[in-house]
């Protein structure tokens, strides 16, 4: 199988997968708001009552909230493969001489619609209740790349126990018994350095907390009089995102090629 | 020459086998239907065939191409038509063959020119862009066996196709089938209606627990394991003891008599002659008749033999048939 066909393959399931997000709106329209009930509960439930030193907790709140929704994004691949597997067309995908890894790239790539939309709702929002972007449209669009380049690699993770789980409904509850202590036990809402000792080096080594301490920094939300993180992952966030992504890429891809190949429909 | 042939096939899951080494071959351009009831191993034979899954044991060719060494190449060479419809609801009904057309990797224009003659050949042109969900079953049953012939593949494996249908769709897709077959193609095809496999296939393999139980063609299965019978309806069932007495003479099995319906049916070797000689025993007896037939076997009757249950009617759905 040349990788031209590979790729071929994988753009016609991600065709396939685009024309279902136009046909079924309903999906959209839960992606498109939640973001927006997040930064608004977000913005005006806490915003006035926790403080954070040398930054307003608007400006220091949208990072976390981008990390984790993008995040919650990546479930919606999960969910997609889980229900593809209890119809009858993924046997028809493999009776097909197509490349054996198209039907997960082809979801994966997909799904990152739903994350450009819920980004770009999310910034609107963000813009009308304060968030400004302090740093210039090149740095701008570079921490948007990486809140996307991980959640992309997140979703291959929710690839892979969307093609363990027996159903749907199993797949958003375990999205959530990992995502919500992963993004909780972070910089994402509350500074890091408030937390209790394991807590606080659990969070200064999770991944969410470099990648939301990379969204602030490439948006310009730390101003100059805040105080430099102690740990090499908050002080190289891009990098240490970068590593995450990688690792992730490298375990997960194959993984969940190989579990697909197994897999028959349920 | 064979082009579907497999031996000794054998799978299990956990402790229940659902194939024990079974052996089939389906010559050119002819249909082979495999006929069982539910849990018999049809669906697991055509899994192993078009490399869905892998038998624990066994080995299979299809069109020349060893399905256990080069799965991709199996694939490239046929066509399937699933037990439950494999088609997506979301996309409209050329999406979903121009879709399949872009797998085979066909090529844009050749995939939607095929898409649009498939159609048209299955009467859904005029619903080729409304989403799925709104066709009904027997249309999603014919969209999905249009998804089998896109790439015009050498070999089709039709599971079921006309399970759970209504008669009326089911009587379509048999027209389509039995079109199909006239065309060239070879098939094969599990049911687990005996009226399908009668009408449709050359050459019939009754498996049940996963094996062979009987191979022939239809006629051949009737006249090994049924053979004709004659039903009497006599006037009064008064008579009933003296006419089955006096028909064992002519009888070539057990007699078997409904007091009842005042009714003997028996069984005969040879059955214009028997019938004519039963007839004359019954009229010098002076035994009075309101109504005779000759009974030619259905494969019900053989099936029953066979598997010792009755087989599922074509006017049931979807139920478990007891084994």
């Amino acid at each position: 199988m040349s990788l031209r066909s590979a790729l071929g393959d994988g753009m016609v399931i991600a065709k396939r997968n685009v024309i279902k997000i136009k046909r079924v709106p309903e999906v959209l329209v839960f992606v498109l708001i939640s973001p927006i009930m997040f930064v608004l509960l977000f913005a005006y439930v806490f915003g006035d009552s926790i403080s954070v030193p040398g930054l307003s907790y608007r400006e220091f709140l949208m990072g976390g909230i981008f990390a984790q929704t993008v995040i919650f994004g990546a479930t919606f691949t999960g969910a997609g493969l889980a229900e593809d597997m209890q119809k009858g067309i993924i046997d028809r995908f493999r009776s097909l001489p197509m490349s054996r890894s198209a039907v997960v790239f082809g979801r994966t790539a997909s799904d990152v619609i739903y994350n450009v939309l819920s980004l770009i709702i999310m910034a609107l929002t963000g813009l009308v209740v304060g968030w400004r972007v302090n740093n210039g449209i090149g740095s701008m669009l570079l921490g948007f790349a990486l809140l996307l380049l991980f959640a992309y690699a997140v979703s291959w993770v929710m690839a892979f126990v969307g093609l363990i789980v027996p159903s749907v409904e199993v797949i958003n509850n375990a999205a959530f018994l990992v995502i919500f202590p992963l993004t909780f036990i972070s910089n994402a809402f509350v500074p890091s350095d408030n937390l209790p000792g394991p807590l606080k080096t659990f969070a200064e080594w999770n991944p969410v907390s470099s990648l939301t301490q990379a969204a602030r920094e490439l948006f310009g939300n730390i101003p100059a009089g805040a105080p430099e993180p102690d740990a090499w992952p908050l002080q190289n966030p891009v990098v240490y995102t970068l590593i995450w992504v990688g690792i992730i890429l490298v375990v997960f891809v194959p993984l969940s090629v190989n579990q697909y190949k197994r897999v028959k429909s349920r | 020459m064979a082009i579907v042939e497999a031996k000794g096939l054998v799978k299990h899951y956990g402790d229940v086998v659902a194939l024990d080494g079974l052996d089939l071959e389906v010559q050119e351009g002819q249909i082979l239907g495999l006929l069982g009831p539910n849990g018999a191993g049809k669906t697991t034979a055509v899994s192993i065939l078009t490399t869905l899954l892998i038998p624990d044991a066994g080995s299979a060719m299809v069109a020349g191409v060893n399905v256990l060494e080069d799965r991709m190449e199996v694939r490239r060479r046929i066509g399937l038509s699933g037990q439950y419809a494999a088609v997506d609801e979301h996309l409209t009904g050329f999406e979903n063959l121009d879709m399949v057309g872009r797998l085979y990797h066909l090529g844009k224009e050749q995939s939607r020119k095929r898409a649009r003659e498939l159609l048209e050949r299955f009467d859904l042109a005029f619903a080729a862009d409304r989403p799925v969900k709104t066709y009904s079953g027997g249309m999603r049953r014919r969209l999905d066996l249009a998804g089998a012939l896109v790439a015009k593949s050498p070999v089709l494996f039709l599971d079921e196709p006309t399970t759970g249908l209504d008669p009326r769709s089911r009587v379509e897709l048999w027209d389509i089938i039995k079109d199909l077959v006239a065309s060239g193609s070879t098939l094969l095809l599990t049911t687990q209606y005996l009226e399908e496999a009668d009408l449709l296939a050359d050459d019939i393999m009754v498996i049940d627990n996963g094996r062979e139980i009987a191979h022939g063609t239809s006629e051949q299965l009737k006249s090994t394991f049924g053979g004709d019978t004659v039903e009497f309806v006599l006037d009064n069932s008064d008579q009933l003891g003296r006419a089955v007495e006096l028909l064992g003479e002519v009888a070539a099995g057990d007699i078997r008599s409904a007091q009842e319906t005042a009714t003997v049916n028996v069984p005969v070797s040879n059955g214009a002659a028997s019938l004519t000689r039963a007839l004359r025993i019954l009229d010098d007896a002076e035994i009075p008749l309101s109504d005779v037939q000759l009974r030619r076997p259905t494969l019900d009757d053989v099936f029953l033999q066979l598997t010792g249950h009755v087989a599922e009617r074509g006017e049931t759905t979807d139920q478990e048939v007891s084994v």
